[in-house]
């Protein structure tokens, strides 16, 4: 199908990094299922720095392939380095989505930052709480 | 093994079609509204072609106006009925929740025009009843527009009830036809029906080319202006190929309707028996009252786009309901008709047969469906929700 770059297709039949991880040290989980769309981030981070990364997707094609290649992107980096991710490099990466799939590789960054954000949490890190997502709140999206 | 599953989008073409229309295009060139030689024997053709057609569907061929396809005659239909009944200040129509959007886009705007529109429920089943129809029906009723089968889930309305009780109550009765005509006995006399549309690419004829049969006495309002062809009511010239090749489709599939019916429906019955073993996956729509090559499941877990792209990674072509194929931010319209809540429409699949496919087929569909539904649930955090009671399931584990 010519709807997807190559790279997107390619991420999304050999996805990198699937599943979980026991005892992770943060996980972030983006979407809901009335959208269409959930995407869960477990990270285990040792020193500051992201020493490994699972991730589980329910949801489309470009939603799959964003959430492997994000999971590629943050993959050894150090925690303020993977908090940059911006849904924009996500796409860059893939060599682009169609427009009404822009939304998948902005999930993909949420539920990033949203894993940082339960570590923090978990560790009582202070952090500045406008710099992370707020849960996604379904009733509030005005979509259904 | 490649396995196109998806007829209810469209058909192959019969090669006696495109044989007959390519005959048609070299030999029969000319204008059909031309007095010469060349133009006579494109209207011959044209005429001819009208006559095979109205054979089938049991009519006159003067009630039959050839359009450019389903959409294009149900835009007509409805709009007719909806002036003819406002000059007698009737202003209510009558329809279903899960019509084609053809049908429903233009009820809409007749809204705006400041005509009533009722939605009957479809129920669970996917079938409206004519009781249903009965009691919607009031003094300033104009219209009753109802499919005869639907498109995303197969289900088949009962058209003849409706089709009588209609005549009786002297209210105008529309019927998209497009995904029964070919594929189950369709008869407008007996059905009573007023208006049909129909299309000739979902039965193995050519795309771009349809029908509006509307009953001798109803006076079609123009949705195009210009020439007198088709009596007046469509304008612009014929597209003579193309309707040669839809006479040619429709009479080889009403010749053989019922080998066609003997032989798929038990293989459309081994599919949905199949596809049952997944857990948590329900039929959509009716078991039995439904078109012989149609199967619409939903799988609880995933998400149909990403299960068309791994079927056709396995040579199977089919389609969805969810959001992400449909392009907009809901799903199917006709899964939430039938009472399916967002995150189980969101992994419907539908495929449809066609009368060639055998029983290794199916089996490979089955076996394939299975293993992709497996692979998507296995990286689902919603499944995994599911499995392990954080969110509750909405289907029973086995149908």
């Amino acid at each position: 199908m010519a709807l997807y770059s190559e790279k997107v297709m390619e991420h999304f039949r050999n996805p990198r990094n699937v599943g979980t991880i026991e005892n992770a040290d943060g996980i972030g989980e983006a979407g809901n299922p009335v959208c269409g769309d959930i995407m869960k981030i477990y990270l285990k981070i040792e020193d500051e720095r992201i020493t490994d990364v699972k991730f589980e997707t329910f949801g489309c094609g470009s939603a799959i392939a964003s959430s492997s290649m994000a999971t590629e992107l943050i993959m050894g980096q150090p925690l303020k380095e993977a908090l940059k991710l911006t849904n924009k490099a996500v796409t860059e990466a893939l060599d682009g989505l169609p427009a009404h799939k822009l939304h998948c590789s902005v999930l993909a960054e949420e539920a990033i930052k949203l894993a940082v954000k339960d570590y923090y949490d978990k560790n009582g890190i202070s952090y500045d709480p406008t710099e992370f997502p707020a849960d996604h709140d379904c009733e509030k999206c005005g979509v259904h | 093994m490649n396995i196109y599953a998806d007829n209810a989008a469209t058909t192959k073409m019969s090669c006696s079609a495109i044989q007959a229309m390519t005959k048609c295009m070299e030999n029969y060139y000319g204008n059909p509204s031309s007095l010469y030689g060349v133009g006579q024997d494109a209207k011959v053709a044209l005429e001819n072609a009208r006559e095979q057609i109205a054979q089938v569907l049991n009519c006159n061929p003067k009630e039959i106006y050839f359009t450019s396809g389903g959409s294009e005659a149900d835009n007509q239909a409805i709009r007719t009925a909806a002036y003819l009944g406002a000059r007698k200040g009737k202003k209510h129509i009558i329809s279903t929740a899960f019509e084609h959007h053809a049908v429903l886009h233009t009820l809409m705007k007749l809204e705006k025009e400041g005509f009533e529109i009722t939605l009957l429920d479809v129920h669970h089943d996917g079938i409206v009843t004519a009781e249903q129809v009965s009691s919607a029906i009031r003094e300033d009723t104009a219209l009753v527009t109802i499919m005869y089968a639907n498109n995303e889930i197969g289900t088949i309305q009962p058209i003849a009830e409706i089709g009588k009780l209609c005549r009786k109550c002297g209210v105008l009765f529309h019927t998209d036809a497009v995904q029964a005509i070919g594929h189950i006995p369709v008869d407008v006399t007996k059905d009573h029906i007023d208006m049909l549309s129909l299309s000739a690419h979902k039965f193995h004829g050519p795309k771009g080319v349809g029908l509006l049969y509307a009953r001798k006495g109803i006076m079609l309002t123009n949705l195009i202006e210009g020439g007198a062809q088709e009596r007046g009511k469509r304008a612009g010239t014929e597209n003579v190929p193309g309707i040669v090749g839809m006479a040619v489709a429709l009479k080889e599939a009403a010749s053989n309707l019922d080998n066609y019916r003997r032989r798929l429906i038990p293989l459309r019955d081994r599919l949905i028996q199949g596809l049952r073993q997944i857990e948590y996956s329900e039929l959509n729509g009716d078991p039995v009252h439904r078109l012989p090559g149609t199967v619409n499941f939903c799988f609880e877990g995933i998400e149909g786009e990403s299960l068309l792209l791994l079927l056709d990674d396995m040579g199977i072509q089919a389609s969805s309901g969810s959001a992400c194929t449909s392009g907009s931010l809901d799903p199917s319209h006709v899964l939430l008709a039938i009472g399916r809540p967002h995150e189980v429409a969101h992994g419907s699949l539908r495929l449809s047969l066609d009368g060639e496919i055998t029983e290794e087929e199916i089996d490979y569909l089955i076996q394939s469906v299975k293993s992709v539904v497996e692979r998507l649930r296995n990286m689902s955090p919603f499944w995994r929700d599911l499995v392990t009671g954080k969110r509750s399931h909405v289907f029973r584990q086995f149908q």
